[in-house]
């Protein structure tokens, strides 16, 4: 029984760690790409619908043809994984800054803030609440996504899975399946307290500036 | 102070401004109207830079602007704009030092500047320094959106339209506000709107643009004294100072195309006459078509079988007045007199025209109404 626990435990903390790590890299990299999409509204036009398309090639299918050149890596798992959380969080960010309300960008410019003052000071803070909201999409399918590290030998909670399902032996399935849920549950609960903290208090509900 | 020297911007085709120059001295509250699509906010956005003409230069005491820094040149004008623009995520003090804190001021200066203000207009410290804009009315929003453009006490502020999204109450007492902080700080402002009424009362001299041009500049009083055009006229509409009442003369106010009767012409002659113009009384003129009195139908039915000729049914009891006689002297007579109506006469003693109660009812109603 302990041997068992042990192996969950191992299994989920392989698993968040994969999580984590792509997550952060996809948020990182979902931010800049947004923050860049965002300043050229004519490129963003046809590469947001574009990668669009491309965020709906199922999971299984990318990590395949990575596979072919970076092999049974770790690497293959995040940088698959990497570029699947980067989606929501790029979508969201061009949304979200595309969203600012002219007026404070007028205002801002007024002022006589330069570009990064008005990103920083202006633009993503009144944004934040909707690109939060992309990070926490990335963290829960992210979480459901690194099932996939085990087709390729990489461990995580999919091990359970896939020899669940190749044994058909539901308990292993849920073995998995169960750590995985409770995972994703964490993540979303912790993106929702991040929420709270970076989220100007002027525009949180029931404040201001709706 | 605020110089502009032919300047001129083309979007596409369309010329926006065209060729414009005019001078704004230092303190004084300069205020642009036109019709929308006449180029004042234009105007006013080239002021900070937001817009660059295409040629001419914009001096700033004396400074070209477009030779100072435009982030450098922005912190150092205030701007105000319609929507307000309050930054939704910081509270209100920080909305005021926006602008202190671009220029790296030290905390304990921009918070002395905070209480300043917020003094300055009546909203206690303590209770708005830390509300956030979505917790306050849009008045008191916009009090503070001017109290972020003057926090860095920038020489010119820039105003584009700022109270017409208010209600009138609210507005009315932002703009009192406005002028005496204007006044007590001694600020150049350059305000656009297209409420006449507003512009008359905040300016000390007043730029009316149309169709990328200026129209005409004068003070208020000037330019409702003597508008440059039609256009303005209209604008000015209810505001224009007709004459002043006391001296307004009867001749403005009576009823021409008066018809007469020449005194040695027949009964039937006269009652033919009465009954085309459909009226009951004429007035009476000599063969020089000077009055001498009037005839009336019930004067003739009564005795014109016994004359041949109108002469001897005239009468002279209705009162007279001249041309260029007192309005309002010439009213209190018709009015205690009880005739239905005065004649008016020339100096040469020929008729003018009359005025009847209708005429001096529409008069009155033009002196309150316009």
């Amino acid at each position: 029984m302990n041997e068992l626990l042990l192996s969950i435990l191992q299994a989920t903390a392989r698993h968040t760690g994969y999580t984590l790590v792509c997550v952060a890299i996809g948020f990182t990299l979902g931010l800049f790409l947004g923050i860049c999409l965002s300043r050229l509204p004519t490129l963003s036009r046809y590469l947001v619908p574009l990668l669009s398309i491309l965020n709906t090639v199922p999971g299984i299918v990318f990590i395949g043809v990575l596979y072919i050149f970076t092999g049974m890596t770790p690497a293959t798992v995040i940088i698959a994984l990497s570029i699947y959380a980067m989606f929501p969080v790029l979508k969201n960010t061009v949304t979200g800054l595309n969203g600012v309300d002219a007026q404070y960008k007028e205002a801002a410019r007024g002022c006589g803030m330069g570009h990064l003052q008005r990103l920083l000071r202006v633009e993503l803070p009144l944004a934040m609440p909707t690109i939060i909201g992309g990070l926490r999409l990335s963290a829960v399918y992210t979480v459901s996504w690194a099932v996939l590290a085990a087709m390729i030998g990489q461990g995580g909670l999919g091990d359970f899975v896939y020899q669940g399902v190749s044994s058909n032996n539901n308990a292993l399935i849920l073995q998995g399946a169960i750590p995985a849920a409770i995972l994703a549950l964490v993540l979303g609960t912790l993106v929702d307290a991040l929420q709270k903290r970076v989220v100007p208090r002027g525009l949180r509900k029931g404040g201001a500036g709706e | 102070m605020l110089r502009f020297e032919h300047v001129s911007l083309t979007y596409g085709t369309q010329k926006i401004l065209n060729d414009i120059s005019f001078e704004i001295q230092e303190g004084q509250f300069a205020v642009f109207i036109g019709p929308s699509g006449c180029g004042k906010t234009t105007t006013l956005k080239m002021i900070n830079r937001l817009i660059q003409p295409d040629s001419g230069h914009i001096y700033l005491n004396g400074q070209d602007i477009a030779s100072v820094d435009r982030y450098a040149l922005r912190r150092h004008t205030g701007y105000v704009i319609q929507q307000i623009g309050l930054f939704p995520n910081m509270t209100v003090a920080q909305n005021i030092c926006v602008v202190p804190k671009l220029l790296k001021w030290p905390k304990d200066k921009c918070d002395q500047i905070v209480h300043d203000l917020l003094d300055m207009v009546e909203l206690p410290y303590d209770q708005y320094a830390h509300k956030y804009p979505g917790e306050m009315s849009g008045g008191q929003q916009q009090r503070i959106g001017i109290l972020r453009a003057l926090a860095a006490s920038p020489p010119v502020v820039l105003m584009d339209e700022p109270f017409s999204a208010l209600d009138p109450m609210t507005r009315r007492s932002l703009q009192l506000e406005v002028k005496n902080l204007q006044q007590k700080l001694n600020k150049t402002i350059v305000f656009v709107t297209h409420d006449m009424e507003e512009a008359l009362d905040l300016a000390d001299v007043i730029v009316f643009m149309d169709q990328g041009e200026i129209v005409q500049i004068a003070p208020p009083e000037e330019m409702l004294e003597a508008p440059a055009t039609d256009q303005i006229k209209e604008f000015l509409g209810k505001h224009q100072v007709g004459h002043d009442p006391a001296s307004l003369t009867v001749d403005q106010f009576m009823r021409t195309g008066i018809i007469t009767v020449k005194e040695d012409r027949g009964i039937n002659e006269c009652v033919s006459r009465m009954q085309h113009h459909n009226v009951d009384t004429l007035l009476v003129v000599d063969k020089e078509r000077r009055y001498q009195g009037t005839v009336s139908i019930a004067d003739i039915r009564l005795t014109g079988h016994v004359v041949k000729s109108i002469g001897p049914l005239v009468r002279c009891t209705t009162p007279v007045v001249h041309t260029g006689d007192n309005a309002k002297a010439c009213f209190e007579q018709l009015i205690s007199s009880g005739c239905p109506y005065l004649v008016v006469l020339k100096e040469d003693e020929t008729v003018a025209g009359i005025v009847t109660k209708t005429s001096m009812a529409s008069a009155m109603a033009e002196q309150l109404w316009g």
